[in-house]
């Protein structure tokens, strides 16, 4: 029996009488990675936002090892500590350098020693090749390297689940793949992770599960991402990747 | 070269005296200029909430603050309220709570633009890390306000300091004041006095504002 470690029921979110997410339940799994697709709009990254509460729901509820997540508690930055999420603009602090950036929470936050907290932030650096530049500050790196420390940033709180929300939408194409093999790394080494990409390549290589999202419902969804990108069931899936297929559109 | 007056300074404790003036003026200064920072951080934090009533009380001082001249503020203070509640008030002292409830207006409208100016992805992070509101504000949020708002609150403080210059009208004996004094007294002596000793003023306010100018520009150069 495999844990569930994030659920998802029934919520409701609407910014007044426009319902953006409308009656939606997931469960994840620990050290599963459920990947998000779907036209922009769509309702996913509002998804994200509410798991942390940085957006209030309508209804229904989102419980964390069982644990619920509500913006008005009094424990929400407790619960907000298990979710790590890194967002799509670089929202590294501009005053702070990287390895400031990294250790104010653990220190601030969760009361840790500033050197057991830097020799971990250090680490983490090291795994994703930016030790280099921990003096740094976010200014004098570029967009892939700001993504990168953005991520290392959310792992040292040692979060349950990491969300992703569309963290290489803003990137040059080169430095897309960098930000990626992080996100593929953290995969392999069992982190459980909600993802919302339109690198669809990206999406296939790392998705144990893939929900495609239109309107704020799951018009699709499906276990084996391989043939879901291949031969989606749904007409409006099929019709959604096309758009990101060249070839066939010539071929035809 | 002309007889350009500044030989009245080297008379007995004339310049002395002028510094003392000076001192007087940046003393003034430097009260209200401090009560205007950290008040005016505060009423900024406050003018950013979402309280209507609140909001619009805010407007009303601000308003106020902008449209009365700061002389007319003065007058008021010192010799309005002084007759009305019957207090007993020092010229200084009204002088101070005149620029105070100057400054942290301005200063809080400052800190205002600031707050809002810090991009909202900045608080979402941060809550995102599990920082509480206070945390958010002061390890993210202040510290980047006080960056932006070095280079204006600068200029507020240079023309707080010079506008002291109004005070000698309730009385104080700042340092235009002694500098016209100086002149009246040497008048048959020395009648070009006037040109020597307010260009030693000018001199003295340029002094007093140009570090902090200066200081300003650094601040803004390491931060930026």
């Amino acid at each position: 029996m495999e844990q569930v470690l994030l659920e998802i029921n029934h919520i409701q979110k609407a910014y007044g009488t426009h319902v953006v997410i409308d009656d939606f339940s997931l469960a994840v799994n620990k050290g599963e990675v459920v990947v998000i697709i779907g036209p922009s709009g769509c309702g996913k990254s509002t998804l994200l936002r509410c798991i942390n509460a940085l957006e209030d729901i309508q209804g229904g509820e989102i419980l964390l090892n069982g644990e619920e997540v509500l913006k008005e508690a009094k424990n929400i930055s407790k619960m907000r500590q298990k979710i790590g999420m890194v967002f799509q603009s670089y929202d590294l602090f501009p005053h702070k350098t990287i390895l400031e950036n990294i250790v104010l929470a653990p220190i601030k936050v969760q009361k840790r020693t500033r050197p057991e907290a830097e020799k971990e932030a250090v680490e983490l650096l090291t795994k994703v090749g930016l030790a280099d530049r921990k003096d740094a500050y976010p200014r004098q790196l570029s967009g892939g390297q700001k993504q990168r420390a953005a991520i290392v940033r959310a792992l040292i709180m040692h979060p349950k689940i990491l969300l992703l929300d569309e963290i290489t939408a803003a990137l040059d194409p080169e430095m897309v793949r960098e930000v990626l093999e992080v996100v593929l790394s953290l995969a392999k080494a069992g982190s459980t992770m909600l993802i919302v990409t339109h690198e669809m390549a990206f999406a296939k290589a790392i998705a144990d599960r893939v929900l495609f999202f239109e309107h704020g419902k799951i018009v699709e969804e499906s276990s084996h991402p391989k043939e879901f990108f291949t031969h989606p069931v749904t007409e409006r899936a099929r019709a959604f990747l096309k758009t990101f297929d060249y070839e066939t559109e010539q071929n035809s | 070269m002309p007889n350009l007056g500044i030989d009245v300074l080297f008379k007995g404790k004339n310049f002395l005296r002028l510094l003392g003036g000076l001192w007087a003026a940046v003393r003034i200064s430097l009260i209200s200029v401090a009560i205007s920072i950290a008040l005016g951080l505060v009423m900024g934090m406050l003018m950013t909430s979402q309280n209507k009533i609140l909001k619009a009380v805010f407007r009303v001082y601000l308003e106020v603050v902008r449209i009365m001249p700061q002389l007319v503020l003065l007058f008021i203070v010192y010799f309005g309220t002084t007759r009305v509640f019957g207090w007993d008030l020092s010229a200084e002292y009204a002088a101070i709570i005149v620029f105070s409830f100057w400054g942290v207006a301005e200063m809080g409208d400052l800190v205002r633009g600031a707050l809002i100016s810090i991009p909202k992805i900045q608080y979402e992070s941060a809550q995102a890390l599990g920082m509480t509101g206070l945390q958010i504000y002061l390890y993210v949020i202040l510290p980047q306000t006080i960056r932006r708002l070095i280079p204006l609150s600068i200029n507020l403080i240079t023309r707080m300091i010079k506008t002291t210059s109004l005070v000698m009208m309730i009385g104080i004996v700042e340092v235009l004041k002694v500098a016209q004094q100086i002149i009246e007294a040497n008048r048959r002596t020395s009648p070009n006095a006037a040109f020597g000793v307010f260009a030693v003023v000018f001199l003295l306010y340029f002094i007093v504002c140009w570090p902090i100018s200066r200081l300003a520009a650094y601040l803004e150069r390491r931060w930026s």
